[in-house]
Order: structure tokens, then C-alpha cells, then sequence
């Protein structure tokens, strides 16, 4: 299990300093900032001495270094906008963006859980069918215009929930149910997979064999064994998960970091945006990791095989 | 922008099916019935390439033609709607139905180059790494796994946003989001194929490497590689509209079913339709083209690992 958790700790370390580069690549070498920053008849000496100024004379790996030791010590420089720490803009947007991604998380938990066991115990009948047909077109659904058009329907029409904001349990209804509707299809699918390819293993003919009860069977021996897959599974779409989060935030104006982040590139305000990206990262790798011990802890196959 | 991930892994979960059903005589039948989708997805797919191509001469009106008079006209089949206008009219008295089929060219060329260069990038490296192994192949690995842990989403916004939102941008952006998807296919199925006692003799017949990456191995791997890259054109179509939505992709007044979607949105309180149609005309087409990946699977080969 140490070696095993080794490894997976390199692997993360690996995955932070490769996603700072890129970020760190996104303003240094793809665009000048200084352009960004000055008005376009500005002076040349006005550019080099902002250019000094920011520390854009030196080579580049001297300047990545200041932003990688800076970023470690959660110094990302100061919002060229607010002119606040961008750290600290980023980290007091986090809160809602983590609550939309849980309870978005547990909408699609609960719609693909059961639906995904129950249609592989009765595989073919129509509730099979059914969620069959609807993980296809969920998976083809693009979720901005979803929240769009439950806005529509649920806010202007009906008038039943406030179209965007943050704060009562009512704001979190349509962002969750998107994000949900986003996460449940896959899900959903995998569960049934995951569910079926268990029910044809010896234990549980085994089991049946012993004359354990066909719900027990299914709770204790075919569900738990079915859990692996669907916890790596939902683990590894975290990332995704929290993209889609984006996606929601942007739709029905939520004050998370995905919001702030698409202000920010409007704004041309780079310092947030790359700190932005890599708090994210962080995280998604952070939770990758996590799962990979549970796994690990669920599972002793994978701790020793992999 | 749905995850590009969820596809694939839905994928997976088919797989384990379609294998677990294999031993059952209503096999056949239900392959049938999913190729009967596979035709249906094809014609409409069909239809919407050849309206977009074709849009000069499908499309009712000039997408561009501004007529203030009739703005915000409701679609033909409302209250105030015009047999002129099908789909009703935007905030500046564009007729929407011809923006909706105008609007497919971009997403459509979009979509099919950007799938051209990731599927490039993402076969080519897939071989090397499975064909060569060893440190090659745990770079590429470390860098998919970056890629595939990070939601793209955000990052793509980031490139965009510096390099500027032009049609060629927003190609490179997204054909360089997808590859990942090809590399970890092609190299799973390579490192199997490389084993294979036709890959020895060509070695032993002194055939050179990439001979037999290219002459042996590829050819083994092309229905594969068809499936992900029309799963994928999907994906892209979605991620591009996402972009275009948040004003950071296609610019207006060139039309684009995301752009519209957001304009749209403005004017939801009132207008639905101007944000409802071209959301739809998206969904529509990420569907077909799914169910055509997947009926193209089913056909090249129902055991495909995917």
C-alpha cells in the first residue's frame, strides 16, 4: 500500500507542475502581457519599463521559477483588475463552486444509481429501454442550453424558481438538476455494466447456490462488488464534473470560480485566471488521488496488481 | 461543453454488454434494431450536412438581412407569427430558420478539422507509445493523463481568450483538446497487436518499424479509430458552441448556433425561440451523430473495445 500510494503521490506531483507550466505558458509564451496591459499608443520605454517591472526581462525559466515558488507560498501575484491577491479572489469564489459540484454530484448519484441496478437486473424490459434511449440523448445534451431552457420553462414561465443568483436552497434546484442531468447519464451506464458483468460471476451463482435470498444477493454481493468500477469511474469524472460545474455556473450566473475565471479572461486579467487553473488542478488531483486509495482500500487486487 | 471523457467511457460500458449479450440468440435481432437507429442517425446527419452545405439555397432568407420591423417575431405557429418567418425572428428581425441552417457550417467545419488534427496527433503518438514502449511511451502516458484529468473546458477558454477567438484558433484549441482520447485507445490496442505472431514474422521478414506501424498495425486499428472520431465530432461540436456561447468563440454577426444561443439569452424573459432553436438544432445534431458512432461500432465490430 506504500508503494502503491508513492507512486500515486509522484504521479500528482507531476500532474501540478505540468498543468503551472502550461498556464504559466498560457500568458508567457502564447501572448506578451505588457501588450495586454498598456494602452496601444503607449511609448516604447513605457513597455520595457513595465517590462521590468513585472519581471518580463528575464529569461523564462527564471520566470517561471518565481511564479512556481510564488504559487506554492499561494502567491499568484495581484489581480491586474481588483488589485486584490488573486489567490485570494480565487479562494473566497471556491465555496460555491464546491457546493454546485456536490449537489450536482448527488443528483446524478441518485438518478443513475438506481436506474443503472434496476436496468440491469431487468435487462431488455422496457425501463431498460428506456434508460437506455435516455443516457443517449442525455449524453448528446449540450447542458448550457438545458439550464437555458429550464430557465425558460421554470423562471419566466411557471415562475416557480429564481432564472440565476446564489443563496436559498431554491437557487441550488435547476444548477443541480443540470449538473446532474450532465453527470447521470454515464453514470447510469456504467452502473448497469458494472452491475450486469457482476451478476454473471461464480460468487454470485455461488451464492444463489447456498440459497441466499435474491435481494440479499443483490445488495451484498452483487452491489458492493459493482461499487468499484462506478467509484473509479465517478472519481475520474470529477474533472469533468467540475467542468460541466463551469458550464452551470456560467448559465445561471453563479458566483463560483468558474464565473470569476470567465470575468477575468474578459477582463484580460491574467493573474486570476492562472491561478484559477491551477487551484483547479489541485483539486481535481487532489480528489483523483483519493479515490485511487479508496479503490485501493475497497479493492486488494488493485493495490497489489497495479 | 459535455465532457469529452463521456463518451468514451459510456462506451466501455456497451462493450461489456454487447459481450456478456453475445451468447444469446436474440443477438442478431437487437443488432438490427440498433443498426435500423444507425440508418435513421445517418440520413439526418445527411440532411444537416447538406442543408448547411447547401444553405444559400435551403435557407428562406439572408441570415444577415437585418428587418427591424419584424423583430422579435414569435415562430410561425404562435400568436403574431408570420408564415414568413417559420422560426420566428431575432432582437434585430433576422430570420431565425436561416441563421439556424447558416449557423450549422461553422459547427460542422469546426468539428470535422478539429477531429482531423486531434485524431492525427492522437494516433501517431498512440503508436509510438504502445509500438516503442518504455520511457517514450510513460511520457505520453503522463501527459494523457494530465489531459485527461483536467477539464479542458476552462483551459480552452484560457488559449482562446489570449490568442483571440478566430475560427483557426478555435480549430487548433479544440483539435489539440481531443487527442488523448485516440492516443490511450491506440496504444492499449497496439501493445495487444504487437504480440501478435503477424507483427513477429514482419519482423523477422526485416520489415522496418514503421512498416509495421503503419503497413500492419494501423490497418488493424482503422474501424477503431473511425468510431472515436465520430463520437468525437460530436464532442467538439458541443465544446465549440460552449465557446461561442460565452462570446469567446465565433464572433457575430457571423451565425453560430453557440453565439445565437447567447444572444439569445438575453432576450429569453419574452423571446424564447431566438435561444430555443439553435440549442435545439445542436442537440439534434450531437445525437445523430451519436447514434451513428455507435451503430458504426455495432456494424465494424460489435467486440470493439471502446
Amino acid at each position: 500500500m506504500r508503494r502503491y500510494l508513492a507512486r500515486q503521490l509522484v504521479q500528482l506531483v507531476v500532474v501540478v507542475v505540468g498543468i503551472s507550466m502550461l498556464s504559466f505558458a498560457l500568458l508567457h509564451v502564447v501572448g506578451d502581457p505588457v501588450l495586454l496591459l498598456l494602452p496601444q499608443n503607449a511609448g516604447k520605454e513605457e513597455f520595457e519599463r513595465y517590462r521590468k517591472l513585472l519581471g518580463l526581462d528575464q529569461p523564462l525559466p527564471v520566470q517561471y521559477w518565481t511564479f512556481a515558488t510564488g504559487a506554492v507560498r499561494g502567491d499568484f501575484g495581484r489581480s491586474w483588475y481588483a488589485d486584490t491577491p488573486a489567490f485570494r479572489l480565487v479562494v473566497e469564489r471556491m465555496p460555491p463552486t464546491l457546493y454546485l459540484t456536490l449537489a450536482g454530484l448527488c443528483v446524478g448519484l441518485l438518478i443513475a444509481l438506481p436506474l443503472g441496478i434496476l436496468a440491469a437486473l431487468k435487462r431488455h424490459s422496457l425501463l431498460d429501454t428506456l434508460c437506455t434511449m435516455a443516457a443517449v440523448a442525455g449524453q448528446a445534451m449540450p447542458i448550457f442550453w438545458l439550464g437555458i431552457m429550464l430557465i425558460i420553462v421554470f423562471a419566466v414561465q411557471l415562475k416557480l424558481l429564481p432564472a440565476s443568483g446564489y443563496g436559498t436552497w431554491r437557487h441550488f434546484i435547476m444548477p443541480a438538476v443540470t449538473l446532474g442531468a450532465f453527470l447521470a447519464p454515464i453514470t447510469m451506464r456504467l452502473v448497469r455494466s458494472g452491475v450486469i458483468e457482476v451478476m454473471n460471476r461464480e460468487y454470485i451463482k455461488t451464492a444463489r447456490a447456498k440459497g441466499v435470498a435474491e435481494r440479499m444477493v443483490v445488495i451484498k454481493h452483487a452491489f458492493r462488488n459493482a461499487c468499484i468500477p462506478v467509484i473509479t469511474v465517478v472519481g475520474l469524472q470529477f474533472g469533468q464534473l467540475l467542468g460541466g460545474a463551469i458550464v452551470t455556473e456560467t448559465v445561471f450566473a453563479w458566483p463560483g470560480v468558474a464565473t470569476l475565471t470567465v470575468e477575468s479572461i474578459r477582463n484580460q486579467d491574467f493573474p486570476v485566471v492562472q491561478c484559477a487553473v491551477v487551484l483547479l488542478a489541485v483539486i481535481i488531483v487532489v480528489v483523483n488521488l483519493l479515490v485511487d486509495v479508496v479503490v485501493g482500500l475497497i479493492d486488494p487486487r488493485i493495490r497489489v496488481g497495479a | 461543453m459535455k465532457a469529452i471523457g463521456a463518451g468514451r467511457a459510456a462506451a466501455v460500458g456497451d462493450t461489456v454488454e454487447s459481450r456478456a449479450a453475445s451468447t444469446r440468440p436474440g443477438r442478431a435481432l437487437t443488432r438490427l434494431r440498433r443498426l435500423k437507429w444507425g440508418v435513421v442517425a445517418l440520413l439526418i446527419v445527411l440532411v444537416i450536412i447538406a442543408s448547411a452545405a447547401f444553405a444559400p439555397w435551403v435557407a428562406p432568407d439572408d441570415p444577415l438581412a437585418v428587418d427591424i420591423r419584424h423583430r422579435l417575431a414569435p415562430p410561425a405557429w404562435m400568436d403574431g407569427g408570420s408564415p414568413r418567418h417559420l422560426l420566428g425572428t431575432d432582437q434585430i428581425g433576422r430570420d431565425l430558420l436561416s441563421r439556424v441552417i447558416y449557423g450549422g457550417r461553422v459547427s460542422l467545419v469546426i468539428g470535422v478539422a478539429a477531429v482531423l488534427i486531434s485524431a492525427s496527433v492522437g494516433v501517431l503518438l498512440g503508436l509510438g507509445g504502445g509500438y516503442f514502449g518504455s520511457r517514450p511511451d510513460a511520457v505520453i502516458m503522463t501527459l494523457v493523463n494530465v489531459m485527461l484529468s483536467f477539464p479542458f473546458v476552462l483551459l480552452a477558454l484560457a488559449v482562446v481568450a489570449v490568442l483571440g477567438p478566430s475560427q483557426p484558433n478555435m480549430i487548433v484549441v479544440l483539435g489539440i483538446a481531443g487527442w488523448p482520447f485516440y492516443t490511450r485507445v491506440v496504444r492499449a490496442e497496439t501493445l495487444a497487436l504487437r504480440e501478435r505472431e503477424f507483427v513477429t514474422a514482419g519482423r523477422a521478414l526485416g520489415m522496418s518499424h514503421l512498416r509495421i506501424m503503419f503497413g500492419q498495425i494501423l490497418p488493424n486499428l482503422a474501424s477503431l479509430i473511425v468510431v472515436i472520431a465520430t463520437l468525437q465530432v460530436a464532442q467538439v461540436i458541443i465544446l465549440e458552441s460552449f465557446l461561442s456561447f460565452l462570446g469567446l468563440g465565433v464572433q457575430p454577426p457571423t451565425p453560430a448556433w453557440g453565439n445565437m444561443l447567447g444572444e439569445g439569452r438575453v432576450y429569453m424573459l419574452n423571446s424564447w425561440w431566438i435561444a430555443a432553436f439553435p440549442g435545439l438544432a445542436i442537440f439534434i445534431t450531437t445525437l445523430a451523430i451519436n447514434l451513428l458512432g455507435n451503430a458504426l461500432r455495432d456494424w465494424l465490430d460489435p467486440h470493439m473495445k471502446l
